[in-house]
């Protein structure tokens, strides 16, 4: 009888430890074996445009080329004046000031500041012709480049003014159009704010050619994808946009698209999907590859060595000081910073008035915990030191760029102070005379650089007292991370107390039976 | 040498010892969950702690069953009877080789202190784990088109009680381990609930 009840209350454990065992056999998710299968099928051009007479000529111009796309594309030209590739602005709805148009043209970043008195120096990211200057003419089509995005061959290139570099063969490069593969993105947007990985730390020019240990999607010896296989487009119109610059939470890319909300084999992970991004524990740390600038500080710009503007670098050749910008610190393999985001932000819009007792915000990602649409994000946050008039309070779009001296650009004279004059001029905002520095910060949603399963994040690294990543969290309760105090230490008093109490009577009871055992 | 009573039939050792193994268990992963040691590593803590708990609930399931269809359910209905003397015992006769003011036979296996201590943990703490527990395992956070009275905004308060719940368990284990040692003999009452068999005094 007693071996039965042992075996009993064996077997009982085993079929609990065997039901577990087998419960946690990881199912093939079936999405992904689909998107590999996809994703596997490449994409074969329907039309050779090297076979189309328009395209027979020598091309003098960057807009000759333009006509002669768009004499069969008759259409894309409207489509692309509707894009912000193109207008660099578009109508949103800011929570808590309405409905404003904002973009590249307005708003202030915390880079190089702002494109306004500055688009020759910016234009080259443009994807038209002469948008130099406040005389561009956004209705005319024949404006719009279309090799930017569209050149096969790797050769197209643009210089001054936005146009064409003069050693670009247009005719063949019109001649290898197609979709927009990584190197045609990546030429703007693995180089904003004026070298690799100064922005967004989760893309950079290693993703050129990359391995899917850096970025599982778009490795080369992975899925390979391009740019335009996440970010979708219809007419011109394409998904996907960085909360630097918009506000609303629409036209976003989500990795739901293809993986579904429930992308995992086990449902304890699914449900997380529901208040943590994938990007959370997917992306663990952003800038693997080449470092990625954490501040910039703009108030030590201007030094000159004998009258020239010089440059430092640290050892791995990161700009560290710059004459025209100032000093810069970079990090690589950075831990993000973590933050509630309902897919709506605010921004820092010209004008604003602000204190400059606390960092301004550049930018701010809204949402909080128990709000149905919010969910954990990883963030960049970079952070500056940004000229400010301490008068007007107002943050100071400066003129940095010119192409000679003489005009007040900073970058050509070192004088903030006349700097400072033209650029809020050319916005229409006045300034003082006087000029200081205050900090700024900007936030920026980590969604590229997403890593292979096995380097994703383990439970214990947000579920655990110290050192969580999600330590700055807060709102939600978090198993491993979160206790109550109270609770916790009235339960150690009743279990210690137990302890203590049974050791006490135990020993008493000994003594006793000791001291009888003596008497009788 | 005498027979001794048939005290406890093969069911309820095989409840007792299935119970005791599963508290012991959801105990030392559930506390590997909360943060307080480290036993099996969270991921799979929480995985068995999830798999002990649905064990614990079917073996609630067949106890209450038990309890019901044998009239079991009678041992626990609270007595103040001898209450203060069994109380006193512990504090006093037990030191001075007094003997038990309770015998246990098939009719009344539990002392009057056992049958209160007994029946809170059946009628309270248990329930309370059990619902605490499931409301932990399938809780929703509010999502859009669902039924609102589902919805459960954050897991703060469940975690807290199904923790304060498993400390007052872990304390009774620690109790309920040392006064077994308080029978005829240090190992009488165990040997009882392994045998099934009370030695004759």
């Amino acid at each position: 009888m007693r071996r039965g009840i042992f075996f009993l209350v064996l077997f009982g454990l085993t079929v609990v430890v065997a039901a577990g065992t087998l419960r946690s056999r990881q199912i093939p998710a079936t999405p992904l074996e689909q998107l590999k299968q996809r994703f596997a099928h490449r994409h074969v051009p329907s039309v050779d445009h090297t076979k189309l007479a328009a395209l027979q000529q020598p091309f003098e111009s960057g807009r000759a080329v333009t006509a002669a796309c768009l004499s069969c594309h008759t259409e894309r030209g409207r489509e692309v004046m509707a894009s912000s590739h193109w207008n660099w602005t578009r109508q949103e709805y800011i929570p808590g000031r309405g409905i404003r148009t904002i973009g590249k043209r307005n708003i202030l970043n915390n880079f190089c500041i702002g494109v306004s008195s500055n688009l020759e120096g910016c234009d080259s990211c443009h994807a038209g012709y002469g948008l130099v200057d406040s005389g561009f003419d956004f209705t005319d089509e024949r404006n719009i480049d279309c090799l930017a995005c569209h050149d096969n061959t790797n050769t197209y290139a643009k210089s001054r003014g936005g146009l064409p570099a003069v050693s670009v063969d247009l005719r063949h490069v019109a001649q290898h159009v197609g979709r927009p593969l990584r190197a045609n993105c990546g030429t703007c947007h693995f180089f904003g704010g004026g070298g690799n990985n100064v922005k967004h730390g989760d893309l950079e020019q290693a993703q050129f050619e990359g391995d899917r240990s850096l970025d599982v999607h778009m490795g080369t010896d992975g899925a390979n994808l391009q740019c335009v296989d996440c970010h979708t487009a219809e007419n011109h119109r394409m998904l996907g946009k960085s909360y630097t610059l918009s506000s609303m939470n629409r036209n976003r890319v989500t990795c739901e698209q293809c993986h579904s909300g429930r992308p995992h084999g086990d449902d304890l992970l699914n449900q997380h999907t529901l208040e943590v991004a994938c990007q959370t524990c997917h992306i663990p740390a952003y800038a693997r590859a080449n470092a990625t600038k954490m501040t910039w500080d703009w108030s030590t710009a201007g030094q000159l060595r004998d009258g020239q503007p010089f440059e430092v670098k640290d050892d791995r050749g990161n700009l560290t000081y710059a004459s025209i910008k100032g000093t810069f610190t970079w990090q690589r393999n950075v831990t993000p910073d973590y933050a509630w985001f309902d897919g709506t932000a605010g921004h820092y819009l010209l004008g604003d008035r602000v204190a400059a007792s606390t960092p301004v915000a550049i930018n701010t990602l809204y949402g909080s915990a128990g709000d149905p649409d919010a969910k954990i994000l990883p963030v960049k946050i970079h952070r500056a030191n940004q000229i400010y008039d301490p008068v007007t309070m107002l943050l100071v779009q400066p003129k940095l760029f010119a192409p000679q001296a003489g005009e007040g650009a900073f970058w050509k004279d070192f004088d903030w102070e006349r700097a400072a004059a033209e650029g809020m001029k050319s916005v229409g905002l006045p300034f003082s005379g006087q000029y200081t520095f205050v900090r700024t910060e900007v936030t920026l949603p980590l969604n590229h650089m997403v890593a292979p399963k096995e380097q994703s994040l383990g439970c214990r690294q947000c579920h655990t007292r110290d050192g969580s990543r999600l330590a700055g969290v807060t709102g939600v309760y978090l198993p491993g991370r979160d206790r109550n105090e109270t609770v916790d230490r009235l339960g150690a008093w009743a279990l210690f107390g137990a302890i203590g109490l049974a050791l006490l009577h135990g020993s008493a009871r000994a003594v006793a039976a000791r001291t009888r055992g003596r008497r009788s | 040498m005498t027979m001794g009573v048939h005290v406890y039939s093969g069911f309820e050792r095989f409840w007792h010892w299935t119970q005791a193994a599963l508290i012991l268990f959801l105990a030392l992963s559930g506390f590997e969950v909360h943060g307080s040691l480290t036993f099996l590593g969270f991921d799979q803590a929480v995985h068995y702690h999830r798999l002990a708990a649905d064990a614990f609930i079917v073996l609630v399931a067949f106890a209450i069953f038990w309890h019901f269809t044998t009239g079991e359910w009678r041992q626990y209905v609270p007595t103040t009877r001898f209450l203060r003397a069994q109380v006193e015992y512990y504090v006093v006769g037990l030191f001075r080789g007094a003997p038990h003011p309770t015998r246990r036979t098939p009719l009344s296996k539990l002392n009057p202190l056992q049958k209160l201590v007994y029946l809170s943990l059946k009628i309270l703490v248990i329930p309370v784990m059990v619902v605490s527990g499931l409301l932990y395992m399938f809780y929703r956070y509010p999502r859009p088109f669902g039924i609102e009275a589902l919805n459960v905004s954050g897991l703060r308060a469940i975690a807290v009680v199904h923790t304060a719940g498993a400390f007052l368990l872990v304390a009774f284990v620690v109790a309920h381990v040392y006064l077994i040692t308080t029978g005829r003999t240090l190992t009488s009452n165990l040997k009882a609930m392994i045998t099934g068999d009370e030695e004759p005094a």
